[in-house]
């Protein structure tokens, strides 16, 4: 609620009444054309009272210093030379503005252009606004009375006819305009409504179109602020895109990669029911059958975990961690299978390998690529596990020296189930590389996989942080090897 | 041992009521909430074995919390179909002793039983040296003798048989070995832990003429003196 609503809250749920339907648009034009039209009677109001206050100033200014002139006369050649300037004065006056009257202790008349001393004027402190007649019609006086030795009184004035006529003007003057320029905020307002109208139509045809199902459609970019909000659509569309056959891709590959597997167990165990003779082939049968059944259950959770994965909901879980130790430990884990396979595991790391994210998941990510290498390495070869920062990046390899991929399986290799040719015959599921992908994107970085002539380069990209000052020489990862 | 199990599918209820019996436990059985905390409360047990989900969509995480809060301090093996890591942390934190998720095989379930009771008898008194047969170990000085002869080990090698010699004359899986021996909680995909276990016998066993370290077909591994 804007802070006035919460000071008016009845008067704001009226509003909300009111505005059954909130138009955005009609709003926005509203509000523009109130402030246009406030501004403009501000503007035009204080020009009014200025130029209003200048004018009256100026009579009063012109009345007094005329007066002091004549109290100088008076001073200097008494009643006779004030008696003459008076009469020079309104001689000289051409546009006929002037008014004087000097009247004695007695109140007789005794020089000006006034007939007589008007009643409403007694003090002499402030000017009096009065209407007299003048060569036979109306007009408004400022009057101010001076009082002179020996009770002698002087009336000095201007005959304001003209400026009132003139504040007059000014008034009609300004209401007009202020009337023109509302007229042309409501205008202005119109327009403004028409164009966010139209602006906002084209993003919900776009979108309605993409709700009836058409995602290909994209927002035009028009070369406008608009295209801030039409390129944020679009990202999100394309993104939408790639899940939906993300999604489609997941659930042919489940169609294909679990019903096989099912299909094998189902298999096994009917033909046992039905043709098993001994107890052993009916244990040997359904030994099988369950293993199949694991395998099933091993692929499920992978593909559970990656869809988790890339929905973004493990980054609960990040800190800013150093992966060597964590990327030592995998590699003991996996050294006595790749020795065993007659194979030579060298772990090249620098000291300290700082990145925010979670350390557990970039270990699988490792084992998951250490597991491949091993599995397709020949005897007699070397793994390699080394990591170097470029660019602010930490670059994770591990490369073999097996039979790598062809370069139009590179591409295609970190899709789901997707197996190679070569590996057609090795155990696996096919979502080890789905599953770094996966992990490697939660974490900003990528999955990079490349022919090293012989065998297969797979390079994390991780992004590369300073480490935290206070730990620098800590490990942040310690797995805790609590022996019950 | 008594062992009470919460666990409202009757099929797998069965199949773990007989597979316990016939390794020759007491098991009690229960398939609702309520009375799951009654027979709790009520007798004494070794162990508990506790379905997450039970009937009326009640988590088993609410008798475990109930059961500590009274200082009940059975161990508490949690069975979950919720596979996640933060739901297992979830499970551990609320007081559960243990995390097996469904599907399982009964091996994993029974190794982990058996470890959770002997754990319960055996925590109390902090343990300076292990001892099988001739196999002697010192956690102190971390040596390891068989007879006269002293073995020298590898760190993980050290944590490894620690871990057997814990659980001397109980079987335990490789997934057992990962968790508490390594602290990963992911399934690699190759046999990881059989070659570290049969390096292990190389030092431990092989030249001996008897030998401790026996695998068990389908389950994984035990030390015990023959």
């Amino acid at each position: 609620m804007p802070p006035l609503a919460e000071r008016f809250p009845r008067l704001w749920i009226w509003w909300r009444r009111a505005w059954r339907f909130r138009s955005a648009g009609l709003s926005f034009s509203l509000a523009y054309g109130l402030v246009f039209a406030l501004s403009a009677a501000l503007f035009l109001s204080l020009l009014w009272w200025h130029t209003n206050g200048l004018l009256e100033r100026q009579v009063d200014q012109a009345v007094e210093a005329d007066a002091r002139n004549l109290g100088d006369h008076w001073v200097q050649d008494g009643l006779p030379g004030l008696v003459r300037t008076i009469q020079d004065r309104l001689d000289l006056d051409v546009e006929d503005q002037s008014l004087y009257l000097l009247v004695g202790p007695e109140g007789e008349f005794i020089s000006g252009n006034m007939p007589a001393w008007p009643s409403s004027v007694q003090r002499n402190d402030r000017f009096y606004p009065v209407r007299i007649i003048r060569a036979g019609s109306k007009a408004v006086a400022e009057l101010h009375a001076y009082v002179l030795p020996g009770g002698y009184r002087l009336l000095v004035g201007r005959d304001v006819r003209g400026r009132d006529l003139l504040r007059h003007l000014l008034t009609e003057t300004f209401l007009w305009a202020w009337v023109m320029v509302t007229a042309l905020a409501i205008g202005g307002a119109w327009v403004v409504r028409g164009i966010f109208r139209r602006i906002l139509t084209s993003i919900a045809r776009t979108t309605s179109a993409i709700a009836r199902g058409d995602i290909r459609q994209r927002m035009p970019i028009v070369g406008n602020e608009v295209d801030l909000v039409a390129r944020t659509v679009n990202d999100m569309l394309d993104r939408i895109q790639r899940l939906m056959e993300g999604v489609k891709q997941v659930s042919n590959a489940i169609a294909h990669d679990l019903r096989t597997p099912i299909t094998r167990a189902r298999a096994r165990l009917e033909d046992a029911s039905l043709h098993a003779k001994t107890d052993e082939e009916l244990h040997h049968a359904i030994d099988r059958a369950v293993a199949d059944l694991d395998h099933i259950t091993s692929v499920f959770e992978a593909l559970l975990r990656i869809a988790q994965i890339e929905a973004g909901a493990r980054r609960a879980a990040f800190e800013t961690c150093n992966l060597v130790p964590p990327l030592h430990d995998v590699a003991e884990l996996y050294e006595a299978t790749a020795e065993e396979r007659g194979l030579h595991l060298r772990v090249r790391l620098p000291e300290g390998l700082w990145t925010h994210g979670d350390a557990r998941l970039i270990q699988q990510s490792v084992a998951n690529l250490l597991d491949n290498a091993i599995k397709f390495s020949p005897a007699d070869t070397v793994i390699m596990l080394e990591a170097q920062i470029k660019n602010g990046s930490i670059l994770l390899r591990v490369a073999d020296q097996g039979p790598g991929m062809a370069e139009s399986e590179l591409a295609r290799a970190s899709e789901r189930f997707f197996r190679a040719d070569t590996a057609r015959n090795t155990p696996g599921s096919g979502l080890g590389l789905s599953l770094v992908q996966a992990i490697a994107q939660l974490h900003g970085g990528r999955l990079d996989l490349s022919n090293g002539h012989p065998g297969l380069i797979a390079t994390l990209v991780l992004p590369s942080v300073a480490p935290p000052a206070a730990s620098i020489t800590q490990e942040s990862f310690v797995p805790h090897h609590a022996v019950r | 041992m008594r062992i009470l199990l919460v666990e409202d599918d009757p099929t797998v209820r069965n199949f773990i009521l007989k597979g316990l019996r016939e390794t020759g436990h007491v098991v009690e059985e229960a398939d609702n909430d309520k009375d799951g905390l009654f027979l709790a409360v009520s007798e004494n047990f070794d162990i508990i074995i506790l379905d997450r989900m039970l009937p009326g969509g009640i988590d088993g995480l609410r008798i475990l919390e109930t059961l500590r809060a009274q200082n009940n301090s059975t161990p508490i093996l949690l069975l979950s179909a919720l596979a996640d890591v933060d739901e297992r942390v979830a499970g551990l934190k609320a007081g559960g002793d243990d995390y097996v998720t469904k599907p399982f095989a009964f091996s994993e379930l029974l190794a982990r039983v058996e470890a959770l009771a002997r754990r319960g008898s055996a925590e109390q008194a902090p343990q300076t040296r292990l001892v099988v047969a001739d196999l002697e170990m010192d956690l102190l000085s971390r040596t390891v003798k068989r007879g006269n002869e002293k073995i020298e080990l590898q760190p993980r090698e050290f944590r490894l048989l620690e871990f057997l010699m814990r659980h001397a004359g109980q079987v335990v899986t490789r997934t057992m070995l990962l968790e508490r021996v390594w602290d990963y909680h992911f399934d690699p995909q190759t046999n990881v832990i059989d070659v570290h276990v049969s390096r292990l016998r190389q030092k431990v066993d092989k030249p001996f003429p008897t030998a401790l370290i026996h695998t068990i077909r389908n389950a994984g591994y035990i030390l015990r003196p023959e």
